[in-house]
Formats: C-alpha cells, sequence, structure tokens
C-alpha cells in the first residue's frame, strides 16, 4: 500500500514532466531531447532562488513558468522552425530534430556546468513527514503531487475545452489537414512547443524540492519523459498520466522490493514490452 | 564479381593506404601511436555504424553499449581463454545483441530506435553494476602482454575487414535494399524487399564490429569498470564522427574522424570541462551546415562544376 | 469468358477505421487477362480496397485470395513476391536515384528477381515499353508529372507481376497526356496483363476496362460491363444524386 501511494506520488510528478515532452514532440512534433536539461534549469532556479531568499519553490514556479515559456518560444522559433521547413518529409524532421536537440542538450548542460560547477544540488523544504493512511510520506513529494494534479488537470481541461486547445490537438493528429481549416500551424506549433518547455521546468522546480540534481541528470529524465510519452501514446494526455503513475509504481516497487540499482531496467523492461505488444501505446492511435 | 578498371583503382589506393597506416608504429613514437590507436579505434566505430545509419538514416546511439559488452568480454574472458578467442565471442556477443534490439525496434519507427538505443548503454551498465555490487567485485583487472602496437595492428585489420564488408555489401542486393528503405521504405516494402530482415542484418554487422572494437581495447584500460567500459560519450563521439565526414560514401567517416579526434584532443587539453559543449555545438554545425557531410559538401561542389562546364 | 479460377477474389473483405467502415463485406473476383474498373464517388473505399490487397494495412475481417491461396494477412513484401505491384496515387519514385535504378527496384525484389545485368537489361526494356529509354540516367528530379507516372509504371511492370493494381494513375493529366496514358495501358492490356484499374476518368473505363464494380460508401453497388455498370441506376444516384436516376 505504501508502494502504491508512493509510487502514484512519484508518477505524478512524472507526468507533468512527460507533459511537457507530450506538448513539444506529440504537438509541435519536435522530438525535443534537450527535455531533461529544462527540468534541470527549473530545478537550478528554484534551489538559486531558496537557498539566496528562501523563496518556496511553490513561489519560485511563477516566475520559472514564464520565463521557460518564453525562452522554449526562442529556441523553436529561431533554431527549430528553420528545420521545420525545410524538413521534406516526417522523419526527416525528427532526425534533424533529434540531432540539433542533443546539440542543444549538451550546449546546455556545458553553460550549466561553466555557471554552477559539476556538484550536485539539493535543499531541503518542507521535508516534514505526514500521516496518510497509516504511513509516512514526506509533505515535498505530496505538495508537488498536488500541484502535478493541478497542472495536469488544467493542461487537460485546456487541451479538451478550449478552442485553441483543440486547434493544438488538430495540428497533432494532420498538420496539413489542421492548415487547410484554417489554424496557424506555425504560431501553434510555437506556443505548445513553449508551453511544454514551460511545463517540463515547472515540473524541475517541484521534483528538486525532494531530488538531488546535478548539471548531467537531465539525459535520465529525457529518457523517462520519453518512455513515458510514447509507452502512453503519443500526443493523448490521458496516456502520458496513466503511464507516468504506472512508471512511478513500478519504479518505486523495484527500488523498495528488489534494487534501487534496477530501476532504469525495469523501466526499459516495461516500454519494450509495450512496444513489442502494442506500439502505438496504451492510448495511442494505430497508424494505419 | 565484374570489377571495372575504376574498381581496381580504388582498392589498389586503400590497399596503399593501409599498409601505409600499418607502418605506423615502425617510425613513431609514443605519443603519436596513442593518437593513431585513438583515430583507427574510432575510424573502425565511425565507419561500421554508418554502414547501417547511413543508408537507413536510423540513428543508433548503442554503440557504447556494443563496446562496452565486447569490452567486458575481454575483461571476463581473459582468466579462462586466450585472448584471440575474445574478440571473435565479443563479434558474436554483439551481433546477438544487435539482433535482439533490432527485431524489437526496428519494425517500429526511427525516434523509438534512437530512444531505445540511447538509454541501452546505461541500461547494461547499470545492470553490470547493480550485478558487480551483488557478487561484491567492483572492477576486473586486464593483465595481458598486449601492446599498444598489437592493438593497433590489429584495429588497422580491423579496419580493412570492414572496408571491404562495407564494398561488398554496396555492390550486393541488401546494399541495393538498404538505399531504396532510406529513401521510402513504404515502396521499399511493396518493391518486395523484407525490411525488418534487411534493417536488423546491417545492424547486427555494426554492432558486432563495435563490439570487437571493445574487446581489442580493453588490455589498453588494464582495469575495467562499468563507467570506464560504457563511457555514454562514445556513442555520440562516433555519430558526430561519421556524420562530419558523411555517410554517403565508405571513407567519408575517417574523414570526420581525423580532425574531430585532434580537435578534441586539443578541447580536452585546455578546457576539460568544455568537452560537451563541443560535442553540442559540432551536432548543430552538422544540422544546419553540412548535412551530409564533407562528402555532401564535395558533391555539392563537384556537381556546381559539372553544371557550370555544361553550360560553357 | 475464360472458366480458370479467377486471379483475385475478395470475399467478405470489410475494413474499419475505428467506428469508420471503410470497406463494407466486398465481394468480387478478377478473371485472368481481365481489365477490372473498380470505381466510384469520392470517399467509396476504392484506395482503401487496392491497400487491401496490396498489403499496405490488414483487412478487419473477410478473404483475399490469389489464385485460390488466401493472402489476407500476409505483408507487403510478401504480396509483392508473389506477383501484386502497385502504383501510388501520389508517385512515389526515390529521390536518391536515377530513373534506371528506380526501375530496376521493381526488377531486384519483385515477383520475378533479377540482379547484375540481367536485371539492367529487364528494366531498359520496361523503360522502352513505358517510353522512358532516353531519360534512363536521368535524375528523377528533372522529370515532367507524366514521365514519373511512366518510371513508377516500369517499376511496378519490372517485377512481372501477374496482378496489376494502377490507383487512379491517369488522374492529373492533361488531355494529351492522358490520351497517351490510356494507350500505354490499353498495349498492357493488349499483352495480357491483369489489371485492377481505380479510375475516375470515364473516358478510361469505358474504353479500356472489360468489367467494372461501382462502390459506395464502401458497399459494392453494381457489377457488370462498362455500359451496364454506367447506366444502372442506383450508380447514377450515387454519383449525381436521385433527381437524374
Amino acid at each position: 500500500m505504501e508502494i502504491l501511494i508512493t509510487g502514484l506520488v512519484l508518477g505524478g510528478t512524472y507526468a507533468l514532466i512527460a507533459m511537457g515532452l507530450n506538448l513539444q514532440y506529440g504537438m509541435a512534433r519536435i522530438m525535443n531531447l534537450a527535455n531533461g536539461e529544462v527540468l534541470v534549469a527549473g530545478g537550478f532556479a528554484a534551489f538559486w532562488f531558496y537557498t539566496a531568499g528562501q523563496i518556496s519553490p511553490l513561489l519560485t514556479v511563477f516566475i520559472v513558468a514564464p520565463l521557460a515559456f518564453v525562452a522554449n518560444w526562442l529556441i523553436y522559433v529561431i533554431i527549430l522552425r528553420p528545420l521545420v521547413k525545410r524538413a521534406k518529409s516526417r522523419g526527416q524532421l525528427e532526425v534533424d530534430s533529434i540531432l540539433t536537440t542533443f546539440g542543444l542538450s549538451f550546449i546546455a548542460v556545458g553553460v550549466m556546468l561553466a555557471v554552477f560547477g559539476g556538484d550536485y544540488f539539493s535543499y531541503s523544504f518542507l521535508a516534514t513527514p505526514v500521516q496518510l493512511f497509516g504511513d509516512t510520506y514526506a509533505l515535498n513529494r505530496i505538495l508537488a503531487f498536488l500541484s502535478a494534479v493541478v497542472i495536469c488537470g488544467a493542461l487537460y481541461l485546456w487541451l479538451n475545452h478550449s478552442r485553441t486547445g483543440m486547434s493544438v490537438r488538430a495540428i497533432a493528429v494532420s498538420p496539413d489537414s489542421a492548415k487547410l481549416v484554417g489554424i496557424d500551424v506555425p504560431r501553434l506549433s510555437a506556443i505548445a512547443f513553449a508551453l511544454g518547455g514551460a511545463v517540463t521546468a515547472v515540473g524541475g522546480t517541484l521534483i528538486s524540492s525532494f531530488l538531488t540534481l546535478d548539471a548531467s541528470t537531465g539525459v535520465l529524465f529525457t529518457l523517462k519523459a520519453l518512455i513515458i510519452v510514447i509507452m502512453g501514446g503519443v500526443g493523448d494526455v490521458r496516456g502520458t498520466i496513466v503511464a507516468a503513475l504506472m512508471l512511478g509504481i513500478l519504479e518505486t516497487f523495484v527500488a523498495s522490493v528488489i534494487d534501487p540499482g534496477l530501476t532504469l531496467a525495469a523501466a526499459y523492461a516495461l516500454f519494450v514490452i509495450i512496444l513489442l505488444f502494442r506500439p502505438q501505446g496504451l492510448f495511442g492511435r494505430k497508424t494505419t | 564479381m565484374t570489377l571495372t578498371g575504376k574498381d581496381y583503382k580504388n582498392i589498389s589506393v586503400v590497399v596503399i593506404l593501409l599498409a601505409l597506416a600499418a607502418c605506423l608504429p615502425l617510425v613513431s613514437g609514443a605519443y603519436l601511436l596513442a593518437i593513431g590507436v585513438t583515430i583507427a579505434m574510432y575510424t573502425v566505430l565511425a565507419t561500421s555504424w554508418a554502414l547501417f545509419s547511413g543508408p537507413t538514416h536510423y540513428i543508433s546511439l548503442a554503440t557504447a553499449a556494443f563496446f562496452g559488452v565486447g569490452t567486458y568480454t575481454t575483461g571476463i574472458g581473459i582468466e579462462y581463454l586466450p585472448y584471440w578467442v575474445l574478440p571473435i565471442i565479443a563479434g558474436v556477443l554483439g551481433a546477438v545483441m544487435a539482433a535482439l534490439v533490432g527485431l524489437a525496434t526496428l519494425r517500429l519507427s526511427g525516434v523509438y530506435f534512437v530512444i531505445f538505443t540511447l538509454g541501452l548503454a546505461e541500461l547494461v551498465r547499470q545492470v553490470i553494476t547493480w550485478f558487480q555490487n551483488f557478487s561484491g567485485q567492483k572492477g576486473l583487472y586486464v593483465l595481458t602482454e598486449i601492446t599498444e602496437v598489437h592493438i593497433y595492428w590489429q584495429l588497422v585489420g580491423l579496419a580493412a575487414a570492414v572496408y571491404l564488408v562495407g564494398w561488398l555489401i554496396g555492390r550486393s542486393r541488401l546494399g541495393f535494399a538498404l538505399r531504396i528503405i532510406g529513401d521510402d521504405e513504404e515502396v521499399a516494402a511493396h518493391s518486395g524487399i523484407n525490411t525488418s530482415r534487411a534493417k536488423v542484418l546491417l545492424f547486427m554487422v555494426s554492432g558486432s564490429v563495435a563490439a570487437i572494437v571493445g574487446a581489442m581495447l580493453a588490455p589498453r584500460y588494464i582495469y575495467i569498470e562499468p563507467l570506464l567500459a560504457f563511457t555514454p560519450m562514445l556513442s555520440f563521439q562516433v555519430v558526430i564522427m561519421a556524420l562530419l565526414g558523411g555517410t554517403g560514401r565508405l571513407w567519408g567517416p575517417i574523414v570526420g574522424v581525423i580532425p574531430f579526434t585532434f580537435l578534441w584532443e586539443a578541447i580536452s587539453a585546455s578546457f576539460p570541462n568544455q568537452t560537451t559543449l563541443l560535442l553540442g555545438v559540432c551536432f548543430l554545425i552538422i544540422v544546419y551546415l553540412l548535412p551530409r557531410g564533407f562528402v555532401g559538401l564535395l558533391d555539392k561542389i563537384r556537381s556546381k562544376i559539372n553544371a557550370a562546364e555544361a553550360y560553357s | 469468358m475464360r472458366t480458370d479460377a479467377p486471379v483475385l477474389s475478395l470475399r467478405g473483405v470489410t475494413k474499419r477505421f475505428g467506428g469508420l467502415v471503410a470497406v463494407n463485406d466486398l465481394d468480387f473476383d478478377v478473371a485472368e487477362h481481365q481489365v477490372l474498373g473498380l470505381i466510384g464517388p469520392n470517399g467509396s473505399g476504392k484506395s482503401t480496397t487496392l491497400n487491401l490487397i496490396s498489403g499496405a494495412f490488414p483487412a478487419s475481417s473477410g478473404t483475399i485470395s490469389l489464385r485460390g491461396t488466401p493472402i489476407t494477412h500476409l505483408a507487403a513484401q510478401d504480396i509483392t513476391r508473389r506477383g501484386i505491384s502497385r502504383t501510388f496515387q501520389l508517385v512515389r519514385l526515390l529521390p536518391s536515384m536515377n530513373v534506371l535504378e528506380n526501375v530496376k527496384a521493381g526488377a531486384v525484389f519483385g515477383h520475378r528477381r533479377r540482379w547484375g545485368a540481367e536485371a539492367d537489361s529487364y528494366a531498359m526494356q520496361m523503360l522502352e515499353q513505358v517510353g522512358m529509354a532516353r531519360m534512363a540516367h536521368a535524375p528523377i528530379g528533372q522529370l515532367t508529372y507524366i514521365d514519373t507516372k511512366r518510371v513508377e509504371l516500369a517499376r511496378v511492370l519490372a517485377s512481372d507481376p501477374r496482378l496489376l493494381l494502377l490507383d487512379e494513375w491517369l488522374a492529373g493529366l492533361n488531355p494529351t497526356e492522358l490520351e497517351e496514358g490510356i494507350r500505354l495501358i490499353k498495349s498492357l492490356r493488349d499483352q495480357g496483363r491483369t489489371i485492377i484499374l481505380v479510375e475516375h476518368v470515364m473516358d478510361a473505363i469505358r474504353s479500356l476496362c472489360d468489367h467494372c464494380v461501382v462502390m459506395s460508401s464502401g458497399a459494392k453497388i453494381a457489377e457488370g460491363t462498362p455500359e451496364q455498370a454506367l447506366s444502372d441506376p442506383e450508380v447514377i444516384r450515387a454519383y449525381l444524386g436521385d433527381d437524374d436516376a
């Protein structure tokens, strides 16, 4: 039972991170391998604000989100849009965006190393225990989970019940058809990408309150986010959430019962199994 | 097999260059030899990588995983078996691993393949680390009589083999099939090509070679531990070198390996923490300036010259 | 009227995309040496049917048989190797190769597999047949629209198929090109090729097809010679609406 709740809590935070990638890959169609670095940057910001001014990460979120939005929007427009324009096929765009975002992620890591140094950083925020269902949990994790729920819920509502949100989902299904019905695909893609970056950065800010990060841990988060997005079905919000929760529970289970060192192996195994039997992901559309 | 005059010329050039390369240890000192080994190693890795990833456009980041498996084959096997068996075993293991990974992921789109291979080295490293913690043994000592010179010659020999295999594949049905797959996979399937099988076969070749290289390099490290054997950077470096040189020709990758190796050495010496930054910048350069590598640049220049001549 | 077994048979073939039934319980046969026209208004499921036959995606239910052997769940490459080749609605040529190599792709891996000089000469023969021999070494970027269609046709022919699927091959051609195109397909028919033609161009249907199957909303609504099919009131209703029936 404890594993279940801890896993769910962890999974909820993963959902937030993966949601950002889902927006970028599923909607804006950019496989952003620098996603993990955006997360770490969000974490750095929280760390900095907290150690410098005792500002709670929950408040830092409101600074990080718009900054990350603008930064990602600029990255999309300046660096990534030329690739979209020149790609002759979707496969070509994917290859180009993979290489480019790899490049960006390395540059980001290099810059962060130069600015922050290579040490791990963590801080203690609301690490007070809380009694829930008879077991003890850390308050910061619970808060992170609740924030993730709120944000994911807001995103879900926006995507499914607002006009802009629906347009963004239309782009995910078919950019060419979306163009034909009058949707401004370039502008909305940029918005989706920027929003994805903002969500990821916020996830980083929240997760830094209970996890230790350093400049090089971005890759691990990128991998997990990718696994979640693909497992859940690219472009589908519910899929991402379900897959994230599954991963959170699985990881917690493996870490507690088997060995903390095998969490990635477990995540991988889950990934491979789903890919083998349902390659479009749990909620994805079968490609015909 | 019919060979044209041009073929004979090309083969002679390659043989002469390989022979010259093999002479390096006889004329140079230790430092140059060390660079020679590094260049030879990356040349073999990049060229075999390009055999698969070039025509199919599937970016494999699994090189480090195969290399690590090869290194560990020697590390573990050296206690029980004579050295010369080990690269062969490593080759087989690499091929089997590649077959498994390929069968699982190559039926799907290129992106899933990239992601899977991205984490593969990490995955194998985690498993081995866990196993070592479990068994209590931290690292492995590889104590052999094999010197740097031996390693160099083995690599040059392997390079010759890779070039030969690459050349033969290029002239074969399999090579043709791969080019078609790279152009349009649905047309390939509708032309009668078993696309998964073709992709998996080539992937097995490249995985096997990477594992053999790992096995050959193990004696150089002397002490092997997971982080050393499975350096994540290796996969990225190989990709960059191959793409920088260009995968359109068999000799493309080596054109990327040589300048990049020197650049890497220079940056490592002066700004050791900024090697990551260098990698990132190189990726961007490749995408925006050299999408087909130096080979592509040469082709463009050549066709411009031809077009100009056609008009004059 | 030949009494041999049909080259291709469809029985109860259905394809569902989620809630949409694109092809509904389709039955028809194609006899050897026959040119079958598969016609119907837009969205009637004609191209989907071709895709099911060629193996581009699997049928939801029903059976497709090639000379009596079921091929319903085979992958595209296996179906091609057994002798069914197709062109695509949007011409798909291989961008990195020249015309001859594009055609060779069909010769090397198709129904009859050739290699080396044999493949080269066979590919050249196919190019001569479609009238593209002089451009054998041209890069495909330089070709006109009808020339790209010819090259694709040559590629399909190079695999020496038992059954040709032509997916709106005559679409987008101007009147002169259309005449040439019809003549080309007629020459294939005269050679004895078995062809399924998905088309909208009625003149072509009338002059080329021995037999027609008319589809509407995924189902077969008429079958017969072109004259019979095109004067069937159901067919007229499907194309033009109730007033003209």
